[in-house]
């Protein structure tokens, strides 16, 4: 394995930024195995999605800057195309959580109306 | 009104030096024209220009949605390791009536509620009078209302209305 040569400033920042954003995106995936509905499902995996990725954007932004010895930014970009598009996947599979729920209740009370 | 998008060609070509991420002569040549072009054609496409009115209000707005996004990853990350001290966490839908009408305001104000976990936008009236939103653990349904009307959308209201 060949050494590469980086500062002290940038790697242990960077590492403590990789460690915080790895446990944020692990908690999150853990809750969406073991939370008990979908809409609280809904909730835990964004924690990766926000502070997790920023934290390893920054991170990135740490280490290549460090390594070409010039700042280095474009991993912005990533986080705000991230924030821009998250609220279009979520209220999408919100709103088709909400109108399945209504489908089946009305379904249930449907068929309860037959039986009785 | 036909004015040429100034700010949205200023973003492009922000956004052209950064995904090159340098700032050569050619790049900066090529990242001007390119906005100027970009810019005029989706005008066009979309006729809808933001007014912008207090942009300074924009900076403690960014600061209280960081420190939000923190505690909130905080919340939600002991409701999930089950440290809520005992207690079972109260998920559930709110309503809240919205003042802010500008589009643009809307879309931000929806970017910020998916970025704190534990809140996601769920539905907005036609009119956009009225908000639902889904919460993880909701204690204290006031509470919320307030926190968003007053952290979120009355900055947002001074930027752009």
């Amino acid at each position: 394995m060949s050494t590469i040569d980086l500062p002290a400033w940038a790697a242990i920042p960077a590492s403590i930024l990789l460690i915080i954003g790895g446990s944020l995106a692990l908690i999150g995936s853990i809750g969406l195995l073991k939370l008990p509905s979908f809409y609280m499902r809904m909730h835990s995996p964004s924690m990766g999605n926000t502070l997790g990725a920023g934290c390893v954007l920054v991170a990135s932004m740490l280490v290549s800057s460090a390594l070409l010895h010039r700042p280095v930014f474009h991993e912005v970009l990533i986080t705000l195309f991230m924030v821009m598009t998250a609220p279009v996947s979520a209220t999408l599979i919100m709103r088709g959580a909400i109108y399945r729920t209504r489908v089946n209740a009305e379904r249930q009370r449907r068929h309860t109306d037959v039986e009785s | 009104m036909n004015r040429f998008p100034i700010l949205l060609a200023i973003l492009l070509f922000i956004m052209w030096l950064l995904l090159n991420n340098s700032v050569a002569p050619g790049h900066v040549v090529l990242g001007a024209v390119l906005a100027f072009f970009v810019a005029r054609a989706s005008h066009r496409m979309r006729p809808l220009q933001p007014r912008v009115r207090r942009l300074q209000r924009a900076v403690p707005l960014a600061g209280a949605v960081l420190i939000d996004i923190v505690r909130s990853n905080v919340a939600v990350a002991r409701v999930v390791l089950g440290l809520t001290g005992g207690r079972k966490p109260t998920p559930g839908f709110i309503s809240l009536p919205l003042d802010l009408r500008d589009p643009h305001g809307l879309a931000i104000l929806a970017m910020i509620l998916t970025a704190t976990p534990g809140t996601v936008w769920v539905d907005l009236s036609a009119d956009s009078s009225k908000l639902t939103l889904h919460v993880l653990d909701l204690q204290d349904e006031m509470q919320w209302v307030h926190t968003i009307k007053q952290r979120y959308e009355r900055p947002l209201m001074e930027i752009f209305e």
